[in-house]
C-alpha cells in the first residue's frame, strides 16, 4: 500500500533556529502514528507543516501520493483538532461543525445529514444550540472532534486534543478516541506528551527530542528495545532503571557487575549479551525486576538487595533499592513481603535487559 | 435572625457600632460626590440657563440666576438666524457639514482600523513590528506639523477645502488610533483559531466577517466614541481645510462667538455651543458603559 503520509527530510527553521531537523516519517493507511516528546520539542510544529499552517524549509511531505509543498490548508485533505479546541466562540455547536461545509458550498441537505451523524456518533445531539462558552471542557473537545469528523478527510491532525481535561476525563476520552479510530479505519497523527496516552493509541510511535527523531516503532519496540537511553527514559511509567555497570566477558556469558550500597557488587551473568564495552548502562523495566521466590523462570538472576522505600500502589507494590549509585524500582505484586530497611531476594529478568552506551546513550543490543 | 442573636448577642452590639461609622463614612462620600457633581454641572447650568434668557435679563440679572422669563429666541437664532461672518444662516448648515464629515470619517477609520488590527494581530508578516511601531507613531504627531503637507496634498489630490478633502485628512489621522484598538483587541483572540478556520477553508476575508467582526462590538463601539469625538470637535483642520461653505460646526461656531459686532449677544453663544457639543455628548450617554467595558475587554474564550 502507498504510504497516506510520507515526509522526506523535512527541516523547518524560524529564522537561524532549527526547530526540525531531517524529519522522516512515512504512515499507511489506518495507521495511529502518534508523535510525542518533551515540551518545545517541535510536535506542533510538524503537525503545523504536515497541515500546512507553517511553510517548511527543506524536504517535501506527501499527502495521498501528492505532494503539499504548494498546497494550501484547505486542500489538503486534512483535519485538525486543536489543544485549545479553537472553537468559533460566536457560532453555536451545530454552526461550528457545519461552517467548513458552508465555507465550501456543500449543500444545506448534505450538512443537515452529517451534523446530525457526527452529532449522533459523538453524543452531542442535546449541546448544538449552545455556544462554545457555555460548555464543559469535555463537552468542547467532543464539539472539536465534531468538527473534524464531519470533514471526513484522508487524515487526522490532533494536537494534544486531550491535555485540557482532568484525569479522569482524559482516560474516557482516550479509549473513546482509540473506538473512533477502530470504526472508521481513518489514518491519524496524534501529538501528545503524555508517554501513556502514546503506548496506548498508537499503532506507530515516533518520539522527538530537540526537532530530531529518536525512534519510530510499534509501542511494543518502543517499549522492549528503546534505541538509546533517550527513549528509555522517556516511555514508560514508572521510568525503566538505568544502572551503571561493568561488562566482562567470560566462558559462559556476559559478566555484568553492578556496585551495591554497603556490600559485595552483584554480579549477574548474561549468557546472550553481545560484545559490549567495559561501561555500560543496564536497562531493565520495572516489571522485570521480582521477587525472588514469587517469580522465577529461566532468564531469572536472583540476587539479594537492601530495599530502601516500600510505595504500595494498590495493584503492584513499588519496591525501591539502590544499584549502581542509582535508585531503582522494581514491581512486584500487592502481597509482597519486602519491609524497607531489610534485605530482599530480586530476580532480575536478563532475558529483557537493554544495554547502552554510556558515552552517547546509543543502544548496544 | 433569633438564631444569630442567640449564639453571639455580643456580636450585636459591636456591628450597631460599625454600621453608624460605616453609613457615616458612605453619606460624608455621598455627599463629597454630590459637590464635585455640582462642581462640574455648574457650567452646564450657566450655559443652558443663559440661553434661555433674553439679552435684557442677562445684562441686568445675575449670572447664576435662574431665567426670570424663559425664552428660545436665542435657540432659534442659533440655528437658523446666527451670523457667521456675512452669512447669517446660523449653525444649522455647518451641523450638516459636521455630519457629512463625521459620519463617513468614522465609518471608514473604523473599517480600515479593523482590517489594519486584524492583519498585526493575526496574520503577521515581516516586518509587522516596524510597521506597528511607525503606525502607533502616527498617534501621537501633533496637528500643527503635518498642516502644510497635508493642505500641499489635498490641493495636489484636487480636495482642497472640500467635504471629502476633510473626511480623508480625519481617516488618515485616525487611523493609528483605531488600529491600534482593534490590534491590541485581537492580540488577545488565540491564533489557533485563525488555523482552525483556514483549515476549514475560509480565507483572509471570510475569516474577518465569520470569526472577528462578531466578537468585535465592544472595541467598535469604542473605535466609533473615540474617532466620532474626535472628528466632530476638531477645529484645527476644520478650519485649515474647509472653504466657506464645507466649514464644520466648531468653525462655524467660532466665527458666531468673534463675529458680532456691538452688543455680545451671550444667549445666543451659549444655544450654539450646546447645539454645536450636543451630538458628542448624546454618544457618550448611549454607548458610554460600552466604552468603558470595550477598553477592558479580554480575551474570547473558545
Ligand atoms: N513562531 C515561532 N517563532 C519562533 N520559534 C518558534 C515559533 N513557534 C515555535 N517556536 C519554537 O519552536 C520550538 C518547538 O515548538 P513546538 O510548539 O513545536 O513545541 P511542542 O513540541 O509542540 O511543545 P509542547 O509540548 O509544549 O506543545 C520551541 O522551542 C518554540 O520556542
Ligand atoms: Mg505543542
Amino acid at each position: 500500500m502507498a504510504p497516506i503520509l510520507d515526509i522526506k527530510n523535512l527541516y523547518k527553521s524560524y529564522g537561524d533556529v532549527k526547530i526540525l531537523k531531517d524529519i522522516n516519517v512515512a504512515i499507511e493507511p489506518g495507521d495511529f502514528l502518534v508523535l510525542v516528546g518533551p515540551s518545545g520539542c517541535g510536535k506542533s510544529t510538524l503537525l503545523n507543516c504536515i497541515a500546512g499552517l507553517e511553510p517548511i524549509t527543506g524536504g517535501a511531505i506527501t499527502i495521498a501520493g501528492q505532494d503539499m509543498t504548494e498546497v494550501s490548508p484547505k486542500d489538503r485533505n486534512i483535519a485538525m483538532v486543536f489543544q485549545s479546541y479553537a472553537l468559533y466562540p460566536t457560532m453555536s455547536v451545530a454552526k461550528n461543525i457545519t461552517f467548513g461545509m458552508k465555507v465550501r458550498g456543500v449543500d444545506q441537505a448534505t450538512q443537515d445529514a452529517k451534523l446530525k451523524e457526527v452529532a449522533a456518533q459523538l453524543q452531542i445531539e442535546p449541546l448544538l444550540n449552545r455556544r462554545p462558552g457555555q460548555l464543559s471542557g469535555g463537552q468542547r473537545q467532543r464539539v472539536a472532534m465534531g468538527r473534524a469528523l464531519v470533514r471526513d478527510p484522508a487524515l487526522f491532525l490532533f494536537d494534544e486534543p486531550l491535555s485540557n481535561l482532568d484525569a479522569k476525563l482524559r482516560v474516557e476520552m482516550r479509549t473513546e478516541i482509540k473506538k473512533l479510530h477502530q470504526t472508521l479505519g481513518a489514518s491519524m497523527v496524534y501529538v501528545t506528551h503524555d508517554q501513556i496516552e502514546a503506548m496506548t493509541l498508537a499503532t506507530k510511535i515516533v518520539v522527538m527530542k530537540g526537532g530530531v527523531i529518536q525512534q519510530i516503532g510499534t509501542p511494543a519496540e518502543i517499549y522492549n528495545r528503546p534505541a538509546n537511553l533517550f527513549v528509555a527514559d522517556f516511555m514508560g511509567s514508572p521510568a525503566m532503571n538505568l544502572i551503571p555497570a561493568k561488562a566482562r566477558k567470560n566462558g559462559a556469558g556476559t559478566q555484568i557487575e553492578i556496585a551495591r550500597k554497603g556490600g559485595e557488587p552483584l554480579v549477574l551473568v548474561d549468557p546472550t549479551a553481545p560484545d559490549l564495552p567495559a561501561d555500560v548502562i543496564l536497562g531493565l523495566r520495572p516489571e522485570n525486576i521480582a521477587q525472588a521466590d514469587v517469580r522465577t523462570g529461566e532468564s531469572y538472576q536472583v540476587a539479594d538487595c537492601l530495599v530502601d522505600v516500600v510505595e504500595p500502589a494498590g495493584a503492584d507494590t513499588y519496591v525501591m533499592s539502590n544499584l549502581g549509585g542509582k535508585p531503582v524500582t522494581a514491581r512486584m505484586h500487592a502481597e509482597t513481603t519486602a519491609k524497607a530497611g531489610q534485605p530482599l531476594s530480586f530476580a532480575f529478568d536478563l532475558g529483557k535487559v537493554s544495554y547502552f552506551a554510556p558515552e552517547d546513550g546509543r543502544r548496544l543490543n | 435572625m433569633t438564631d444569630a442573636t442567640l449564639i453571639s448577642p455580643r456580636a450585636g452590639t459591636r456591628t450597631t457600632g460599625q454600621k453608624v461609622t460605616r453609613l457615616a463614612l458612605r453619606y460624608g462620600l455621598y455627599a463629597l460626590l454630590f459637590l464635585f457633581a455640582l462642581y462640574y454641572l455648574l457650567p452646564l447650568f450657566v450655559m443652558v440657563s443663559t440661553s434661555l434668557k433674553s439679552l435684557d435679563e442677562i445684562r441686568t440679572g445675575s449670572l447664576v440666576a435662574l431665567p426670570r422669563e424663559v425664552t428660545f429666541e436665542a435657540w432659534k437664532t442659533a440655528w437658523s438666524g446666527a451670523c457667521t461672518g456675512i452669512q447669517c444662516e446660523g449653525l444649522k448648515p455647518y451641523l450638516w457639514n459636521s455630519l457629512l464629515i463625521a459620519i463617513p470619517g468614522v465609518a471608514i477609520s473604523t473599517i480600515i482600523g479593523a482590517l489594519n488590527g486584524y492583519v498585526f494581530a493575526q496574520w503577521r508578516f515581516r516586518g509587522a513590528n516596524l510597521m506597528f511601531a511607525l503606525i502607533l507613531f502616527g498617534c501621537f504627531i501633533p496637528f500643527q506639523v503635518v498642516l502644510l503637507p497635508m493642505a500641499r496634498m489635498l490641493g495636489l489630490m484636487g480636495l482642497a477645502g472640500s467635504i471629502p478633502g476633510l473626511i480623508f485628512v480625519h481617516v488618515v489621522y485616525g487611523l493609528g488610533f483605531t488600529t491600534l484598538f482593534f490590534r491590541n483587541y485581537y492580540v488577545t483572540i488565540p491564533m489557533e483559531l485563525v488555523r482552525a478556520a483556514k483549515i476549514d477553508g475560509a480565507g483572509f476575508f471570510r475569516i474577518f466577517w465569520s470569526i472577528f467582526l462578531p466578537i468585535s462590538l465592544p472595541i467598535i463601539v469604542v473605535s466609533v466614541i473615540w474617532q466620532f469625538t474626535q472628528i466632530w470637535n476638531d477645529f484645527l483642520f476644520g478650519v485649515s481645510f474647509s472653504e466657506a461653505g464645507t466649514q464644520p460646526v466648531t468653525v462655524a461656531l467660532n466665527n458666531i462667538v468673534n463675529s458680532t459686532t456691538g452688543v455680545k449677544a451671550y444667549n445666543v453663544d451659549m444655544a450654539a455651543a450646546i447645539l454645536a457639543a450636543l451630538p458628542t455628548l448624546l454618544v457618550y450617554v448611549v454607548a458610554g458603559k460600552y466604552f468603558i467595558r470595550g477598553l477592558t475587554a479580554g480575551s474570547v474564550k473558545g
